[in-house]
C-alpha cells in the first residue's frame, strides 16, 4: 500500500454504485461537492441482456446467472457461503442489484419500525415509517414506481402510473383470495407501464430478473445515475475497494481501491459513504482493521458483520387446466399482507407476504418439472410438459427474519478476490420463529392454489438460491455498544464514516428492502446535508 | 463479459457417447408429434457446445454413470442403460440435475420445438408480449374489508 498511486482528494467519496449508493449520490449532488462513487463493476448493457437473445434462458446459467460464485466474473468476488443453507444472489456493477430484480417495490409497514414495542422481540429502529415517508414518495418518483392507490394493507400513498397488468395470473389467484376472504393487491412495481422520464414502457419480455434489455425497469443505471452523472457526480467503474484509510484523529480519509488495470491507488475524502450492501459493507469494514481500530472500522460495538439477516422464501407453486401467462409479463402480478401483521395464534411473531408469480419459460419448467417429478424421462415426456408449460403459477412467502448474532459475515481464512482482497464467509442458520412462519406460508399457499383449482402443487423451504436480500450487518442505533451508526447513519466510532446500504437495517420485515434502503439513503443524504455545518461534531 | 472461471475443455470422444446415450433417454423423438429428441444431430451439437460452467459437474456425472455401469453405460444394452439411469437418478438427483440442465436447456430453445409448443421462434425483446389487463374490479372485496395494517402509535 505504501506504493498506491495517490489521488487529487474529493468531498464525498461513495462506495458502490448500487440501489443505495445511486441514490444518495443523486441526492448529495445538488450540494455541489466533488462526488466520487467506485464501483468495482462496470455499466451493463441492455444491448447483452439475455432477453435480447434466443438462449435467454440458457443465459441464465452463465454470465447472468443471480450466483456470484457461478458468475465468477472479473466484477465479482467470491463467497463462501457453504455454512449457509441459503446463497447469496447479487450483481456487481452500476446498478448492483437492481439490474437483477424483479422490481417487486413494498415499502416497509409502520409497525416494522417498532418491532420491540410491539411484539417484545428484536429492536426498534430509531427511526420511523413518517420519517421516512416523503423519502420513499421522492424515491417513487426518481425510480418510477408502477401502483395502484388505495391498499387497505398500507398507509396511503401516491401512484405514479398506473399498475403492471394483473393478467390471467392474477385474475385466478385473485379470485381464490376472494373466496378465501384474504387480502391481495397489485404488486408496487419498479416497472413502467407508459413512458416516464427517457424510459420506454415494460412490453411483457418476463425476464426482468435479468436484466431489462426494454429499459422499463427501474434499475438504478438508468434512473439516479443518468441525473446524478449530469449534475457532475462522478463515476467510477471497474474499481474495487479494498479498505478504509484513517488518521490519528480517527477520521477516516479515504479509500484504497485497485483501478481496471489492478494499479492500486489511494483516493483521499473528506467523507466516506459505505453502499456496499449487507455484504460488501462489513466486508470492507473488517478489511480496513488497524492498530487504531483492531476488530475492524467502526466495530467498537463488535457488530459489524453480525445480525445478518436474509428474507427466507418458500416457494409454492401449481399447475392448472387452461393456459395463463406463462413466460409472459413482469413474472410478480399481486402480493398478500394478509400475513404479514403478528398474530400469536399462528405460532409465530412478526409474519411474512406472498408475492405471486406468472409461469416459467420452456426450460425453467423442463428443469423444475424433472425436479420436482412432474416431468418424466422417455416415454410420456411430451405429453407431460404439454401439461405443465404456460399453465403454471405459483407464490413465494418473504419471511421475516430476526436479528441473531450467531448469523454474521466474516472474513475467510482463505478465499481471497482476484485482487488478492480476502473474500466473505457467510454462517448463517434458519431460527425457530422464522422456521415457523416458513411451515405456515407453505400451508396456507396450498391451501391458496387448491382454492384457485390448481393441481400438481409443489414447495420448497427454503428456497436455497434466493440470498437477495442482505441486511443488518452494521445496524443503526442511538446506543454505541448496540450498534454500528446513529439514527442518521453516521458511524458511531468514525465521524466522516456513513453506512447508506441495507446492512443498517435493524429489523428485515416481511418484504423486499430496496424500496426501503433507498428511502434511508436518501433521508441520510438529506441529513448530511441538513447537519453539514456541524457534520462532525 | 469476460469470465475468469468457465472451463475451456470439452467433453472427450468418450464423454460425447455417454452423455449422447443420456440424452437419447431422457427426451425421445416422437413420430408422432413430429418432434426432435434430444440426440437430434443439431440439438446434440447444441448441447455440446453449450455446456458452459457446467462441464465439471457434467464430466463429474458421466463418471460416475460409467463407474455404475462398470463400462461404458452406451455399450450396455438399451433396457440395461435405461434401468442403470432409473438407478443413478434416484442415488444422485443433483448429478441428474446437471445433466438434466444442459440437455433442456437446448432443447428447448430448437426452432422445431419451439413452434410445436407454439411460440414465435424469436427472443422476447424487441417485440416483447402481449398480457390481458385482468379484471380490476375483482378488488372490490379488498376495499370493502378496509384497513389491515396495524397502527403503531
Amino acid at each position: 500500500m505504501l506504493n498506491a498511486m495517490r489521488n487529487e482528494p474529493v468531498d464525498v467519496l461513495i462506495i458502490g454504485a448500487g440501489a443505495s449508493g445511486a441514490a444518495v449520490a443523486w441526492s448529495l449532488a445538488d450540494t455541489k461537492m466533488r462526488i466520487l462513487c467506485l464501483e468495482q463493476g462496470d455499466w451493463p448493457r441492455s444491448s447483452d441482456f439475455p432477453s435480447a437473445s434466443r438462449d435467454w434462458e440458457a443465459q441464465q446459467s452463465e454470465d447472468y446467472s443471480i450466483s456470484p460464485n457461478r458468475r465468477g466474473l472479473a466484477a465479482d468476488y467470491p463467497i463462501n457461503e457453504d455454512d449457509s443453507p441459503i446463497k447469496i444472489a447479487n450483481y456487481n456493477g452500476v446498478g448492483g442489484g437492481t439490474v437483477f430484480y424483479a422490481g417487486h417495490f413494498p415499502r416497509l409497514h409502520p409497525s416494522d419500525f417498532r418491532v420491540r414495542s410491539l411484539d417484545g422481540i428484536a429492536d426498534d429502529w430509531p427511526i420511523d415509517y413518517q420519517t421516512l415517508e416523503p423519502f420513499y414518495a421522492i424515491n417513487d418518483r426518481m425510480m418510477g414506481i408502477a401502483s395502484l392507490e388505495g391498499d387497505p394493507a398500507y398507509p396511503p400513498k401516491e401512484a405514479v402510473m398506473p399498475p403492471i397488468p394483473l393478467g390471467r395470473t392474477g385474475e385466478k389467484l385473485g379470485k381464490a383470495m376472494n373466496d378465501l376472504g384474504w387480502h391481495w393487491w397489485p404488486s408496487d412495481s419498479a416497472i413502467a407501464t407508459q413512458e416516464y422520464q427517457g424510459r420506454a414502457p415494460c412490453i411483457n419480455l418476463g425476464l426482468c430478473g435479468a436484466g431489462c434489455a426494454q429499459g422499463a425497469k427501474a434499475s438504478t443505471d438508468v434512473t439516479y445515475w443518468p441525473e446524478a452523472v449530469r449534475a457532475r457526480v462522478e463515476l467510477r467503474t471497474r474499481c474495487r475497494v479494498s479498505r478504509i484509510e484513517t488518521n490519528d484523529d480517527g477520521m477516516a480519509t479515504g479509500a484504497y481501491y485497485f483501478d481496471p488495470d489492478g494499479q492500486e491507488r489511494f483516493q483521499p475524502a473528506e467523507i466516506v459513504i459505505m453502499a456496499c450492501n449487507g455484504i460488501g459493507t462489513p466486508r470492507i469494514l473488517l478489511n480496513s482493521a488497524s492498530e487504531r481500530f483492531p476488530n475492524g472500522l467502526a466495530n467498537s460495538s463488535g457488530l459489524v458483520g453480525k445480525n445478518l439477516m436474509f428474507h427466507p422464501y418458500a416457494q409454492i407453486r401449481g399447475h392448472f387446466d387452461e393456459p395463463l401467462d406463462g413466460y409472459r409479463g413482469p413474472p410478480i402480478c399481486i402480493w398478500s399482507m394478509e400475513f404479514y401483521e403478528t398474530d400469536e395464534r399462528r405460532g409465530f411473531k412478526r409474519g411474512y407476504s406472498y408475492q405471486f408469480s406468472r409461469g416459467l419459460g420452456p426450460v425453467r419448467t423442463a428443469v423444475t418439472g424433472m425436479a420436482d417429478g412432474l416431468l418424466p424421462w422417455g416415454e410420456g415426456h411430451h405429453a407431460a410438459f404439454r401439461r405443465l408449460f404456460c399453465r403454471s403459477a405459483g407464490m413465494v412467502s418473504v419471511c421475516e427474519d430476526l436479528p441473531e448474532e450467531i448469523n454474521k459475515v466474516t472474513l475467510d481464512p482463505h478465499l481471497k478476490d482476484s485482487n488478492g482482497v480476502p473474500a466473505p464467509k457467510i454462517t448463517y442458520r434458519i431460527g425457530q420463529n422464522t422456521q415457523r412462519m416458513l411451515d405456515h406460508s407453505v400451508a396456507r399457499g396450498i391451501e391458496i392454489l387448491k382454492t384457485a383449482g390448481a393441481q400438481d402443487i409443489t414447495h420448497r423451504s427454503p428456497l436455497p438460491y434466493a440470498g437477495w436480500h442482505l441486511m443488518g450487518t452494521a445496524r443503526m442505533g442511538k446506543d454505541p455498544g448496540r450498534s454500528v451508526v446513529n439514527e442518521w447513519g453516521r458511524a458511531h466510532d468514525v465521524k466522516n464514516l456513513f453506512i447508506v446500504d441495507g446492512s443498517i437495517f435493524v429489523t428485515s420485515g416481511g418484504v423486499n428492502p430496496t424500496s426501503t434502503i433507498q428511502a434511508v439513503a436518501l433521508y441520510i443524504a438529506d441529513q448530511i446535508k441538513t447537519r453539514i455545518y456541524d457534520l462532525f461534531d | 463479459m469476460l469470465s475468469q472461471s468457465v472451463g475451456t475443455g470439452k467433453l472427450s470422444g468418450p464423454e460425447q457417447e455417454a452423455l449422447f446415450c443420456v440424452v437419447s433417454h431422457m427426451i425421445p423423438s416422437s413420430d408422432e408429434l413430429e418432434l426432435p429428441g434430444a440426440a437430434d444431430p443439431k440439438i446434440f451439437t447444441d448441447i455440446l457446445r453449450s455446456i458452459g460452467r457446467d462441464l465439471p459437474a457434467l464430466r463429474h456425472a458421466l463418471h460416475v454413470l460409467n463407474e455404475m455401469a462398470g463400462q461404458r453405460i452406451d455399450a450396455l444394452p438399451p433396457a440395461q442403460q435405461a434401468a442403470l439411469l432409473t438407478s443413478f437418478r434416484s442415488a444422485y438427483p443433483d448429478l441428474t440435475g446437471v445433466l438434466e440442465a444442459v440437455t433442456v436447456r437446448c432443447y428447448y430453445r430448437d426452432d422445431r420445438v419451439m413452434a410445436f409448443l407454439g411460440m414465435e421462434r424469436r427472443p422476447p425483446f424487441p417485440i416483447g408480449f402481449d398480457v390481458p389487463q385482468g379484471d380490476w374490479s375483482l378488488l372490490e372485496p379488498v376495499r370493502r374489508r378496509g384497513k389491515i395494517y396495524r397502527d403503531v402509535n
